[in-house]
């Protein structure tokens, strides 16, 4: 990947003297290759890093966009989701970041991208092989807080200790009959590591489990990076008589018609009017275009009227 | 009673720099036998109890304890992650302050059944069964298995720490003041408490204490600590009915009949 330098240099020389490609210089670039090599060796394991600060805030995604600079080449094709849509500001700063710093091509189209950058949401159409999904991390040690001590907790992790996290679990029984978690739900990995898939809802986790693509989690603020190779065992913890479910909305995507995909709720009036759509924007886009159309959806064509 | 013990230590030393802990203490505790150790205040009680449920590394010395499977190890030549699964399943720790025992901001129920799903219980129905049982046995009513340990009382708190611990049938249950900090109709409660289960569960305790009431019904023999050694040790009746040594004479003398 380094001799991205040299093909686009000239070019970049005139207009961004100041910038290495894709922002970060070399020897950082290196330093978290290195930190992802090892998370992928040993999957589900929290590996310290020297994160660097990012022209952006911490929150905003600072992990994932080292990660994806450390791992882009000039041959890429980024896209970048924020709760599932490419139109909203953090997806749409990012991906003009690396528009800018490392000139790559971008697309919203999920099949199109080699990288794919997400905040909360794993794209509805099935990753393939030879594709990345960077995830941008808030906190990285689903032990937070059962334990604040980082000390034990990764004492934790080695001895494998991890019956505190059937006590949330059993806390979240206890209190509303049944698993009220619903986002960053903890997996084991390989029968391994208890990992924290960051703020994915739990609609999302069946998806980590054997996927084809690589998935790389990056923690700014923390300092942690942890990875899944392809096609590893992502179990979501659960109990015998309180299994592991996914949420189910009941009805399809008001604009599309798709059904068993993650909708989102928007409000559409102060009298209570309401609509579920898709959260996946590329998903219902391309179905749109498909011809599926649901109760307040338009047919392609006429929407953009 | 087996006719092996349960533990030995041999030679036992804590130094904390130039000042001694604890110094060559030696003796053997013998399955569902309790043991008191008795001395007022910094005479090396806790550094002793410390060293031998190994939440402190000694200076010298050994202790080996007997596993379930019969075979002896050396507490100190064991890994961490033994330890570790020996302490939350073969041994139980209750603590003066039930705070430092139990996690305050979770229910009761999970803090009982903490310890089963650290050894792979995964069936929230039995969890809660064993829960249930457990709270009952120390008199804490069904009714609060889901109340945070913040809204017990301290004999309350001090009582689930009991059940939070026993929950695993451990053999060997280290005390380091158990009744500190009670009045004195809850101190007599959970003695009342504490001794039931001992005799009913056949446990092996070494409780620390600087109440002799507490030692005289709660233990069979007691050891007497000043200045990090063992001046007495002996039967409990024998020690404080008829004291040998010195200190020891003026320990018992100096409790308050009421």
């Amino acid at each position: 990947m380094t001799e991205a330098t040299g093909t686009r240099s000239s070019e970049a020389a005139r207009s961004l003297a100041t910038y290495n490609f894709a922002y970060l210089d070399e020897q950082t670039k290196r330093m978290i290759r290195r930190a992802i090599l090892k998370a992928i060796a040993i999957p589900g394991y929290q590996v310290p890093f020297a994160s660097r600060e990012m022209p952006m805030p911490y929150g905003w995604g600072t992990g994932g966009v080292q990660v994806t600079a450390a791992v882009i080449g000039p041959d890429d094709v980024l896209k970048v989701i924020d709760q599932g849509a490419d139109d909203t500001t953090n997806a749409v700063s990012i991906r003009a970041f690396f528009k800018k710093v490392a000139r790559v091509a971008v697309t919203t189209r999920t099949a199109e991208a080699t990288i794919i950058q997400t905040r909360h949401r794993i794209p509805e159409q099935p990753l393939a092989d030879g594709q990345i999904l960077v995830y941008q991390v808030p906190i990285p040690e689903p032990l937070r807080f059962l334990e604040p001590r980082e000390t034990e907790t990764r004492k934790m992790h080695a001895l494998e200790e991890y019956g505190l996290m059937h006590v949330k679990l059993y806390e979240d029984i206890a209190r509303n009959g049944r698993i009220a978690t619903t986002y960053a739900y903890p997996v084991k990995v390989e029968g391994r590591y208890v990992m924290d898939p960051s703020p994915t809802p739990k609609f999302d986790n069946p998806k980590m489990h054997r996927s084809r693509a690589l998935q790389l989690f990056g923690a700014g603020r923390e300092k942690r990076i942890y990875a899944l190779p392809p096609f590893t065992e992502v179990v979501s913890l659960d109990f015998e008589d309180h299994p592991f479910e996914i949420q189910s909305f009941g009805r399809p995507c008001a604009l599309c018609g798709a059904e068993g995909v993650y909708l989102d709720e928007v409000i559409l009036d102060d009298r209570g009017g309401r609509m579920f759509v898709c959260s996946d924007t590329d998903h219902c886009e391309t179905r749109r275009a498909d011809g599926h159309h649901g109760e307040l959806g338009a047919p392609a064509g006429e929407a953009a009227e | 009673m087996s006719d092996e013990p349960l533990l030995r230590v041999s030679a036992l030393s804590k130094y904390y720099g130039a000042r001694t802990g604890c110094e060559d203490v030696t003796f053997e505790l013998w399955p569902g036998e309790v043991l008191a150790v008795v001395g007022e205040s910094g005479s090396g009680k806790t550094t002793l109890l410390n060293c031998l449920s190994t939440r402190l590394t000694p200076s010298a010395g050994c202790v080996s304890y007997r596993m379930r499977d019969g075979e002896w190890r050396d507490l100190y030549r064991m890994s961490e992650a033994e330890r570790r699964l020996l302490m939350r399943t073969d041994w139980g720790f209750v603590h003066q302050n039930p705070a430092d025992g139990l996690r305050m901001t979770v229910s009761a129920g999970a803090n009982v059944g903490e310890r089963l799903m650290a050894v792979g219980e995964r069936h929230y129905g039995r969890i809660r069964d064993t829960a249930t049982e457990w709270l009952g046995r120390v008199e804490i009513g069904a009714d609060r298995i889901d109340d945070q340990p913040r809204a017990f009382s301290g004999g309350m708190r001090q009582r689930l720490q009991i059940a939070r611990n026993l929950v695993t049938a451990p053999r060997l249950v280290f005390m380091d003041e158990p009744t500190g900090g009670l009045d004195v109709s809850v101190q007599a409660r959970l003695l009342d408490l504490l001794r039931g289960l001992v005799n009913d569960l056949g446990l092996a305790a070494i409780v620390v204490t600087h109440d002799l009431a507490v030692a005289r019904l709660l233990s069979r023999r007691m050891m007497v600590m000043k200045d990090g050694h063992v001046i007495e040790a002996g039967l409990t009746d024998r020690v404080l009915d008829d004291p040998r040594a010195p200190y020891t004479q003026l320990l018992v003398s100096s409790v308050l009949a009421v």
